[in-house]
């Protein structure tokens, strides 16, 4: 087979990888935003066991590789307990897959929620108390959006490791986009011992992580107006 | 009667009283400067009245009416609190201003939030106080684009704005460069004549000479002397205000 007759055989296969990396993605910005801000409210408690504890949580969870606890998350619950709750198929590495993401991926969002909160000056929240300001018109009127400033820099920073992290989830054989273009090495779609379809999955990478760059790019341009 | 009346007022960070008990009373349309050196009490005495810190005993009068009491303090809630607040303005050493909003919407925001009037008079009455301290060109205009002083004047519009009947200055020209401290502590001068009570913790020895009415000299915690400026100035009573007089004098000399 040529490679021009190869080409769209291995796209195809590409694209359907590349829909499973792109459903990680989402699925775990999804949970892991609004998980990562209550843990960060955890970490921040003045209650002190659960700061305590929550702290423990993401340094644990930052603390070892990714890899490993997709492993873990996995096979733990099959080999160890004997109930395998992820079931045999791909839905079940994907849902295993994107636990594992949401939990690290959470527990990273909350330091950088925790460094934007505690960031925003005092005096802020101090110059809305004078005026009569409730607890909650000032985290919405006044902190929120200085907040999100101070955030958007290492949130995207983050996001951008997160597009290429999902290559991870391939130990657990979950079939992204590098899976399928290492199949063609094995043999897949009747083609074998072609490696070029790894590589090609590079662009798809660099272009995704290119269209989130100009995204950001426009957000960070969007809040520039004002300093803080 | 007095507009405002603290009696007793107490708090301690910890073991360290910063406040021992002060009393003073304060007439309607009058300005008071409080003078002392740092760690006297001076801020601490206006974040009280803020409630920015709460005091742990003592009372806060406000037109003859007890609004707070440290014994019960506690009970209160917030939204009481919020209330209280509403009796003082507080114009901060750093301004505080809210970087992502314009000039018009930091002097519009708090009454726009609290509703206190219609939204047409909301605007207008911010669009004078900001004609009132000579900005009415920054309207649209964001705090960074301002300097010190300007960003200082906004921030006294936008106290005004909630119509105070006390409004406080935590050091309002500390912050500011020396060529800068003028234009702010002309605006503070001008809203004198406009029969407002006032209470300036200040380092400007001038300015308390010839705009308050009462000056205040306080030291490790307590009011060492309180009268007007003339006495305090020309005819200190105390030992220590006349040290702290020579000292401020002395640094006037370097300079």
């Amino acid at each position: 087979m040529s490679f021009f007759e190869q080409f769209p055989i291995v796209i195809s296969a590409l694209n359907v990888g590349f829909l499973q990396t792109l459903k990680l993605f989402i699925v775990t910005l999804a949970g892991a935003l609004p998980l990562g801000l209550l843990i960060s409210f955890g970490s921040m408690s003045r209650f002190k066991p659960l700061s305590a504890l929550t702290r423990t949580v993401v340094w644990v969870f930052r603390g070892s590789p990714l890899m490993l606890q997709l492993l873990i998350i996995y096979f733990f619950p099959g080999l160890v307990l004997g109930n395998q709750i992820w079931g045999t198929g791909e839905e079940g590495r994907f849902l295993a897959s994107a636990v594992a993401f949401i939990l690290n991926y959470a527990c990273y969002f909350s330091e950088i929620y925790r460094g934007g909160i505690q960031g925003v000056p005092h005096g802020q929240q101090e110059a809305g108390q004078v005026l009569g300001l409730s607890r909650s018109q000032i985290f919405f009127k006044v902190t929120l959006l200085q907040m999100i400033k101070r955030i958007v820099p290492p949130m995207s920073n983050e996001i951008i490791t997160l597009v290429k992290d999902t290559s991870l989830a391939r130990i657990i054989s979950m079939q992204e986009v590098i899976w399928a273009g290492y199949a063609f090495m094995k043999g897949s779609h009747g083609i074998s011992g072609q490696i070029w379809p790894l590589f090609f999955t590079g662009i798809y990478y660099l272009v995704f992580s290119g269209v989130l760059t100009l995204l950001f790019n426009r957000v960070e341009k969007k809040l520039g107006y004002f300093k803080v | 009667m007095a507009l405002l009346e603290v009696r007793g007022l107490k708090k301690s960070f910890g073991k360290t009283e910063v406040l021992k008990s002060i009393d003073f009373s304060l007439e309607q349309g009058q300005v008071l400067a409080i003078i002392g050196s740092s760690g006297g009490g001076k801020t601490t005495l206006l974040r009280c009245l803020n409630f920015l810190e709460f005091a742990d005993a003592g009372t806060i009068s406000v037109g003859g009416k007890v609004i707070y009491d440290g014994k019960a303090a506690k009970k209160m809630s917030e939204a009481e609190m919020r209330a209280c607040r509403l009796h003082f303005g507080l114009v901060f050493q750093s301004f505080n201003l809210f970087p992502q909003y314009s000039v018009l919407k930091n002097v519009t925001l708090a009454p726009t939030l609290l509703k206190l009037d219609t939204p047409q008079n909301i605007d207008a009455n911010a669009r004078s106080l900001i004609e009132r301290v000579g900005l009415s060109d920054k309207l649209d205009f964001y705090p960074c684009q301002l300097s010190g002083g300007q960003q200082q004047r906004v921030a006294i519009a936008r106290a005004l704005a909630m119509r105070p009947e006390i409004l406080c200055f935590d050091e309002p020209t500390s912050a500011l460069d020396p060529e800068l401290t003028g234009e702010v502590l002309r605006v503070i001068k001008g809203l004198k004549g406009e029969d407002r009570t006032m209470i300036v913790v200040t380092h400007e020895m001038e300015f308390a000479k010839n705009v308050a009415d009462v000056v205040m000299f306080m030291a490790d915690g307590k009011i060492v002397e309180m009268d007007t400026p003339t006495e305090v100035f020309e005819n200190p009573k105390n030992e220590k205000t006349r040290a702290f007089l020579q000292h401020s004098l002395e640094r006037l000399g370097d300079a």
